[in-house]
């Protein structure tokens, strides 16, 4: 054990907050070797973050070190001071984090920013700090690199940043690095070209890597060996072969069935013990739609064009049928966002119609759809369940709230009777109606979304990134919600998503978008299993693949 | 240098776009005049007996015998062409006095924000460094006390001590000792001619008339100044790109001098502004404590005596310093922050 490049030993971390003394981790024992990927996973609020804060010594002000080692070349990195601290950091063992763009100095050059960093640990000149920049530039495959030496962060993707941010990390050569999510936010494509960089760079350079995420697809693919954290500890440690086959603790296992993979169904993503409700309404079949019946929504040739004359969505046609879920994916700028909220009549589109139930609504501005009675069969779910409800209204009002507005209903017992009984249809437990969104928890926020988006009984329900924000285990429960809804309400859903799996298991169809027009269009499993374009081709390789139990057998 | 260019062009059009409001603000000082009680007609007769036909003809002199709608209309052209009319009280063109005295009054106010500024920023800063430590409530304590304080009472507890009981400041008796003679005016800002005419001796006797005004002043504005400081000094610190440079290990210096404070002093630069024009404004006070020669109690002399074209010229320029400020600092702003030019 003594080779270990980094081994930590019983790890106990605290936070004060207000409430006392919280133990974010609890007793984490874990080793990397020199040159490892190792993948450390588990849900948010699991301490993995924490524990990658700890070794690195970036632990914010309330959180200490309570108790354990961390030992790194045999050197306890907790009783690091002052000078051998900043030896430490950059030098030897550096972090990426979540969020790029937010991890760069927005007022300084990016040059700069990767020359502070090699100028803090070499005693060269600024010309030659200068130089290095360029070539770690070049290292992470930044076109033009000479020009994007004065570019500031605003002016880079997302994707660029988290390079830049790469650079940052490797310009000393640390022999560890931690990443922190460094995906998370990322479209598919993106990532996986941040993820092989980030590979590939350890690799070429021997550096051990902690990889921290959510993801547990995204750490099979790219770790030998996977840490899976609950609750500040570590519940199971293995490789991803025998933690996919054979998953031993039952943390490990609830969460193994709830990431989607390329074959999962809605019914497979929760464990067998909890699937037999969901189970006897997936059962049932749902009624063929009469032939000639006319679609729901038939959208025809959308556009969109903002101030600066470049469309963001051009020439978009679609029709759904009543109940039928259709999903809408692409990467970020690709305009999904935009067609979906001009669906939702929250934007106006430049041209074309939308005809719902028969009825042209494109014409009707947005500001004055709210009057129209078809208001109540068009809901929204917002992709950020804490930033979409009011702060200052209870679960209780956010739901009545449509009812009081478009419902025409009064406060009073009938009120009470339907928000209950919203509640109870997704699942929320009625004590919670009372509560304010600060005090519950993602996955109820989610709930509550939903339950004001079903409210006035919509019959086409739009959901924009409904699960991005929500961990797995959280993501598995509210798609299975919303299919219920879909089979049992008969709304129709127009699911916007990045997240290719998701939209496979609960779309009937998918259309494909791309810089603002439609690349593919047809039935789900069709398309993914056989896409006929490249770009569809690109996205659904890019997905991080879980080996099943089939490819396994396959391999053996 | 797209981004400056792009900054200027919105400078200009932010321009353009408070000429309306200026206009307003000459439109309403005039018809507000015209409204308050007081006869400047009766004030500026010669004396208490003065007669009936002398009233009526000062008034008819005067122009105030023509209909409010006709004087107006008289004053915005005079406007127009530079005229902003005779001050009754010292019987010079407002003009000419607004620039005698201006000077003095942005001397002072000048002074007193870059006291403010070199006090202020520190201590914020400091503060941020060790929320809710000794430092940190020190800071809070001085800040409240300088606000809580009124400028005239510290000004005057400030000649008490140093005047009265050390003898280290001059007597508060305007901007020089009048056996000093004066250097060839240039910027007006007594200092800075002092020191183009390479009299040290006479620059050193106006900055020791110039700094217990600026500092009562300065007192007054730590506490904004110092509060903001410190509320976005926290943002900063706590921020994600702090955490990627301590990451790093930059050192301590270059952690909060560079990464966190280069991004905190934004909204101060906008606070500066802001207090900036309030003061110029409202240091009446001081210029009376101090018998400071400014603008602003030459202002509330000419409104005491109903002495309608002085205090309409102190509100226009006034109102054009305010827009002039606001334009300085947007052009800072874009400077210093790179996300602007966008917008």
């Amino acid at each position: 054990m003594s080779e270990a490049l980094l081994s930590i030993d019983d790890l106990h971390v605290a936070f004060s907050t207000r409430r006392g003394m919280v133990e974010a981790v609890r007793g984490v024992t874990l080793t990397v070797e020199k040159g490892e990927m190792l993948g450390l996973v588990g849900e948010s609020g699991s301490g993995k973050s924490v524990t990658g804060f700890a070794t690195t010594r970036l632990l914010d002000a309330a959180g200490r070190v309570t108790g354990g080692k961390i030992l790194f070349r045999g050197q306890d990195v907790t009783k690091l001071r002052g000078d051998d601290l900043r030896q430490l950091q950059g030098a030897a063992m550096s972090m990426i984090f979540q969020n790029p763009r937010a991890a760069l100095n927005p007022i300084r050059a990016i040059g700069l920013q990767i020359a502070d960093a090699i100028l803090t640990h070499k005693r060269i000149s600024k010309e030659a700090a200068r130089g290095e920049a360029l070539d770690l530039l070049r290292a992470v495959q930044i076109r033009e690199p000479e020009a994007r030496m004065n570019a500031y962060p605003h002016e880079l993707s997302g994707g660029m940043c988290q390079r830049v941010m790469i650079a940052i990390a490797i310009s000393c050569n640390p022999a560890l690095l931690i990443a922190d999510e460094p995906t998370t936010g990322l479209d598919v494509t993106t990532q996986k070209v941040v993820m092989d960089l980030l590979a590939d760079i350890a690799a070429a350079r021997g550096m051990a890597t902690i990889l921290i995420t959510h993801d547990l697809g995204l750490a099979a693919r790219y770790c030998r060996r996977i840490a899976v954290m609950e609750r500040g500890r570590i519940v199971e440690e293995a490789s991803p072969r025998s933690l996919f086959s054979a998953p031993q603790h039952a943390y490990t296992r609830r969460l193994v069935a709830a990431s989607p993979t390329a074959t999962s169904r809605i019914e497979d993503l929760v464990t067998e013990e909890d699937r037999e409700r969901y189970a006897t309404v997936v059962s049932k079949p749902r009624a063929e739609l009469v032939h000639g019946t006319p679609p729901l929504l038939e959208v025809r040739k959308l556009a969109k064009r903002f101030d600066q004359g470049s469309a963001a969505v051009a020439d978009f046609s679609m029709t759904m049928a009543g109940g039928e879920s259709v999903g809408l994916v692409g990467e970020s700028g690709s305009g999904k966002s935009t067609t979906s909220r001009m669906i939702c009549r929250l934007i106006d589109p430049s041209e074309g119609d939308i005809v719902f139930d028969g009825h042209s609504i494109g014409y009707v501005a947005s500001r004055d759809f709210h009057r129209s009675r078809l208001r109540k069969d068009i809901q929204m779910v917002f992709q950020d369940p804490n930033e979409s409800l009011n702060p200052r209204f209870t679960a209780f009002d956010c739901i009545a709230h449509p009812l009081l507005r478009l419902g025409g209903m009064r406060a009073g017992e009938a009120l009470r009777e339907r928000v209950e009984e919203c509640a109870v249809r997704v699942g929320l437990p009625l004590d919670l109606l009372p509560r304010f969104p600060h005090q519950l928890s993602g996955g109820q926020k989610a709930r509550v979304g939903i339950a004001r988006a079903i409210a006035c009984r919509p019959r086409l329900l739009v959901l924009d990134e409904p699960t991005a924000a929500l961990d797995v285990s959280v993501q598995a429960v509210v798609l299975q919600l919303l299919d219920r809804l879909r089979r049992e309400n008969d709304i129709a859903l127009l699911f916007v998503s990045h997240d290719l799996n998701v939209v496979r298991m609960l779309c009937d169809r998918t259309i494909v978008l791309r810089n603002g027009g439609i690349v593919e269009q047809g039935e789900s499993r069709a398309l993914f299993d056989n896409p006929k374009t490249d770009y569809t081709r690109k996205l659904v390789e890019a997905i991080p693949h879980i080996e099943t139990g089939e490819m396994l057998a396959a391999a053996l | 240098m797209t981004g400056l260019g792009a900054t200027m062009v919105r400078a200009g059009r932010r321009l353009l776009s408070s000429l309306p409001a200026l206009f307003g603000v000459l439109v309403f000082t005039f018809l507000l005049m015209r409204v308050l009680p007081g006869d400047p007609a009766v004030f500026f007769a010669s004396g208490p007996n003065a007669g009936k036909e002398e009233i009526e003809q000062i008034r008819k002199q005067m122009g105030l015998d023509k209909s409010v709608p006709e004087q107006l209309v008289f004053y915005l052209s005079d406007i127009g062409r530079g005229n902003l009319g005779r001050s009754m009280m010292t019987g010079q063109p407002v003009l000419k006095d607004l620039r005698e005295r201006l000077p003095a009054s942005l001397e002072l106010t000048f002074t007193a924000l870059l006291i403010a500024l070199i006090a202020a920023v520190p201590l914020g800063v400091l503060a941020a460094l060790r929320p809710g430590s000794v430092v940190d409530h020190g800071v809070r304590l001085f800040c409240a006390l300088g606000v809580c304080v009124p400028t005239f009472v510290s000004g005057l507890l400030l000649i008490y001590v140093f005047y009265y009981l050390l003898g280290l400041a001059p007597d508060p008796t305007g901007r020089i000792d009048v056996f000093t003679s004066l250097p060839p005016q240039r910027t007006g800002f007594l200092s800075i001619d002092f020191l183009l005419a390479g009299d040290i001796e006479g620059w050193w006797a106006a900055c020791k008339q110039l700094i217990l005004p600026a500092v009562s002043m300065a007192l007054f504005v730590i506490a904004p100044l110092a509060r903001i400081t410190r509320a976005s000094m926290l943002v900063s610190l706590g921020s994600d790109f702090v955490r990627t440079a301590r990451s790093v290990g930059l050192s301590w210096r270059k952690v909060v001098v560079t990464y966190a404070l280069r991004n905190a002093i934004l909204p101060v630069i906008t606070i500066a502004g802001i207090v900036f024009s309030t003061m110029l404004g409202a240091n009446v006070l001081v210029e009376k404590v101090f018998s400071w020669p400014g603008v602003a109690s030459y202002a509330l002399d000419a409104l005491l005596s109903s002495d309608y074209a002085p205090v309409q010229g102190f509100v226009l320029l006034m109102a054009s310093l305010f827009v002039l400020v606001n334009l300085v600092v947007d052009i800072c702003y874009g400077i210093a922050d790179p996300r602007v030019s966008i917008g």
